[in-house]
């Protein structure tokens, strides 16, 4: 029965092939548009570290004076002063800890290279960074834990810088002049993107990640600049590790529900103590979001691209009831047809059916032509100079979802039209035919 | 135009095709007027003006290993060697420029705070005498700073040093907010406890990071402090040029400070009109999506009412047949399908404007998105109207064409 209104559908489609066509366009554009948005918001704000983001945590403390008058934002700083993030670091009890900021600084090729000296960004930060992070590796490791608590002069580097400044070969052992400072190589990172860019939402959120990795004490003793914000609350002092200016993001590893509560506690407990010191004024105001809520609470997916998301879904509906209103007029302008099929026995039910099958296969070809603009309104995408452009790629999960959303879309349009035409009364249609 | 009696009447009997053509342009309507609007605003950031001469303005950059080299000493000789440029009318480095997309920013208030952040948060601009000049900022009251008040600035001292500056230059958008009644020359200000005096007033530069409300006037909010900076605060150095000669300029500057400096390197290179067409590529980008959107959407709307009117024109070939050979003219049944589509467009625009109306309310709500101006929804109902009788127009003809013996001929 099915093939037989399939072999019909079909024929009532070669029959009037400009209205089918016009329906298929119009169904496939919209389907186009809004896969195209959907996969761009879908890109960007999934999980970059999908089964350990629920363990990873980013505390905050509140240091800043009392506000004066009702315009100050309640929420604690997203940036720790360095006074705060030693002392988060070394109370805290958590699975993996690591402090950072990123810094920027000249590379200076090796001596008979071509190159000229470059700009590149660092991140400065610990030894947990990679581990926490399942950060992974070309060649070498992380640096050690002596080689944090030392402040030792070693270096791991992108994979990209690996290839500019040694043209990929294993680097391990070899020296980086960077920032007129020397570093023992000692890792060598394999491709790492995570996206978005979790753990700095500062600087570009959908960038690279960095190019130098330094030990964050290192960083600190040769007094490496900061390149990302330095918010100051009160006068700074003689220099940035004295002075009341947050810099520093932290991030912990927590590996169950009760030590997490345990580690707020530890985040009140702590700004109690410092309140009581006299170095906090305010009451203690602490956050602690796991991954997905600090993306969430920094609203890291650009605005622009949920306002796309809005109207490419509104377009779709535009196009969905366009579909209902040329399928009406394709059936009803059937009428003599269907109403000869009554007569000769087919139920109403039959005729909804086969009418249904016809919607469907304009909903299957509609999604093909969908699929193709979706791939080229992907391509439009990335041709796009924003940083999170070029990340714009068609996935299966949301190839899966575009057919399947196309034929919904030409089964509901067809809902409506199909009933009405199985609504015809037999005897009427074959007096007037 | 007919009395739209008759055609009343007759889209009564076709309550669902009427609804859908209603539903399809009252949901157009909606879209394409808040689409539209959001476009124009875009536009308007992407011409917001800078308040600097833009035109001969060109920029380079020097990054310097761990901020060891490229004090302001170094930066004055690096500025003597880039004036004696032919074609060079003024240079100087500065800290930060307008759309640079970075910036330094203190907060002000009239009161001493306590707390550094309370008060108004402004940029500060501040690069040597020469600023005012290469960028091409006017004094509008008061004057420019003695040149007794500028030091050097430094990454060692510039935690202390650049929140102790005791004068200032203020934009004319800050003045206003400040002392909305006064000159504000001779006026104290305060950053944080420490008092600034303003010695002058400045005409208005844009801030090197914009708002989502390109009318903000916060966005011209701006503090010019008597300091001098070198390439170890990634000061920019500015070159104002003759248009004319300016790209040579920038060509010759960026291969003399590559010799002056052969073990640092130019991280910058470029006019301030690139610069500018830098900062709003997202803006210029989302525009034309939204713009592509809003055709595709007038598009598919004009495919429905195509299909819709040529179904109805052939369910109702033999009325109209049956219309013409009572003596109808062509014209009359043109006529007929124009002003039935123009009842349903009037119709779907009515509800769209209740649609546009609420999705604005809800836009604003939930994103950066003001309020949707009156004006723009007469503007979305002339283009609707104007795409239905446009979409109507083919199936109407066809209509027109019907000889009257084809009432009796089927019947």
């Amino acid at each position: 029965m099915f093939t037989y209104y399939l072999r019909l559908a079909l024929r009532a489609l070669r029959n009037s092939p400009v209205l089918t066509a016009l329906m298929v366009l119009a169904l496939a554009v919209g389907i186009g548009a809004s896969m195209t948005m959907l996969t761009v918001l879908h890109v960007l704000s999934g999980d970059p570290l999908p089964g350990r983001s629920a363990h990873l945590y980013y505390p905050q403390v509140d240091p800043r004076p009392l506000a004066r008058g009702s315009d100050g934002n309640p929420e604690p700083p997203g940036l720790l002063t360095y006074i705060d993030a030693e002392n988060l670091l070394h109370q805290g009890k958590a699975a993996r800890a690591a402090l950072m900021y990123q810094g920027g600084d000249v590379v200076q090729p090796p001596s008979g290279s071509a190159l000229h000296p470059f700009v590149v960004n660092s991140r400065l930060t610990g030894r947990d960074f990679f581990s926490m992070f399942e950060v992974p590796f070309r060649y070498g490791a992380p640096w050690s834990a002596a080689d944090d608590a030392g402040a030792a002069h070693v270096a791991v580097i992108s994979q990209k810088l690996d290839r500019k400044l040694f043209g990929g070969a294993d680097s391990v052992g070899r020296m980086l002049d960077f920032g007129g400072h020397s570093f023992r190589i000692v890792g060598v990172l394999a491709h790492w993107r995570p996206v978005p860019r979790f753990y700095d939402v500062d600087s570009s959120r959908y960038g690279e990640v960095e190019d130098v990795f330094i030990p964050f004490n290192t960083a600190r003793a040769l007094n490496l600049g900061v390149e990302g914000s330095t918010n100051c609350y009160g006068r700074p002092g003689k220099d940035l590790d004295t002075s009341p200016c947050g810099f520093i993001q932290m991030w912990v590893q927590l590996d169950s529900r009760p030590a997490a509560a345990a580690y707020r506690r530890f985040l009140a407990d702590y700004s109690a103590q410092q309140h009581a010191a006299g170095r906090f004024q305010r009451p203690p105001n602490v956050r602690l979001d796991d991954l997905m809520q600090w993306l969430a609470y920094n609203h890291v997916v650009p605005e622009d691209v949920r306002m796309q998301a809005w109207l490419a879904l509104g377009f779709l509906l535009v196009c969905v009831v366009n579909t209902v209103g040329l399928l009406l007029a394709k059936f009803l302008r059937r009428s003599g047809e269907i109403g000869v099929r009554r007569a000769l026995g087919a139920s109403r039910r039959a005729i909804f059916a086969q009418l249904l099958i016809e919607a469907g296969m304009i909903g299957a070809a509609g999604a093909l032509l969908g699929l193709l603009l979706t791939w080229l309104g992907l391509w439009a995408v990335r041709q796009q100079p924003s940083d999170y452009a070029r990340l714009a790629h068609l996935q299966p999960a949301m190839l899966v979802a575009t057919l399947l959303l196309a034929l919904l879309a030409s089964l509901v349009a067809g809902l409506l039209p199909a009933w009405r035409a199985s609504r015809i009364a037999p005897a009427l249609q074959i007096k007037s035919a | 135009m007919m009395t739209p009696r008759p055609i009343l009447s007759s889209l009564r009997r076709h309550k669902i095709a009427a609804f859908l053509i209603v539903l399809e342009i009252a949901l157009a309507f909606a879209i394409v007027s808040n689409a539209v609007y959001m476009v124009i605003g875009r536009l308007q950031r992407i011409d917001l003006r800078s308040g600097i001469d833009e035109r001969g303005l060109v920029l380079l950059r020097l990054a310097t290993a761990s901020k060891q080299n490229g004090s302001v000493a170094s930066a004055q000789t690096d500025l003597a060697t880039l004036r004696a440029i032919p074609g060079v009318e003024s240079a100087s480095a500065i800290n930060t420029l307008p759309l640079s997309g970075s910036q330094w920013s203190l907060a002000y208030s009239l009161r001493p705070m306590r707390a550094f952040s309370d008060g108004v948060q402004v940029p500060v601009f501040f690069g040597g005498p020469g600023l005012l000049q290469t960028l091409g900022i006017r004094v509008i009251q008061g004057s420019a700073f003695q040149p007794s008040a500028y030091s050097d600035l430094s990454p060692k001292d510039v935690f202390k040093a650049f929140v102790n500056a005791r004068q200032a230059l203020i934009t004319q958008a800050f003045a206003q907010r400040l002392w909305p009644h006064a000159s504000a020359v001779g006026k104290v200000m305060y950053m944080g406890e420490t008092p600034v005096l303003v010695v002058g007033v400045v005409s208005n530069i844009i801030q090197p990071y914009i708002g989502a409300d390109a009318h903000d006037p916060a966005n011209y909010y701006g503090v010019i402090s008597p300091f001098r900076a070198g390439p170890d605060l990634n000061a920019w150095y500015a070159l104002r040029c003759q248009p004319a000669a300016c790209a040579r300029v920038l060509k010759a500057g960026a291969a003399k400070l590559q010799a002056m400096h052969p073990t640092e390197t130019l991280n910058a290179q470029e006019s301030f009109t690139h610069m500018r067409q830098r900062y709003f590529r997202d803006d210029r980008s989302m525009a034309w999506l939204l713009v592509s959107t809003v055709i595709a959407l007038l598009g598919v709307t004009a495919i429905g009412i195509v299909g819709l009117a040529s179904f109805w024109v052939q369910q109702r070939t033999r009325q109209i047949g049956v219309r013409r050979a009572l003596g109808a003219r062509r014209i009359d049944i043109l006529r007929y399908f124009q002003t039935e589509n123009f009842l349903l467009a009037t119709a779907g625009i009515a509800l769209g404007c209740a649609a546009a109306i609420g999705i604005n309310v809800w836009l604003m709500a939930h994103y950066a998105v003001p309020r949707l101006p009156v004006m723009y929804l007469p503007l979305g109902a002339l283009l609707l109207w104007g795409l239905g009788q446009l979409a109507v127009l083919g199936p109407a003809l066809r209509a027109a064409r019907v000889a009257p013996t084809v009432a009796m001929r089927s019947a």
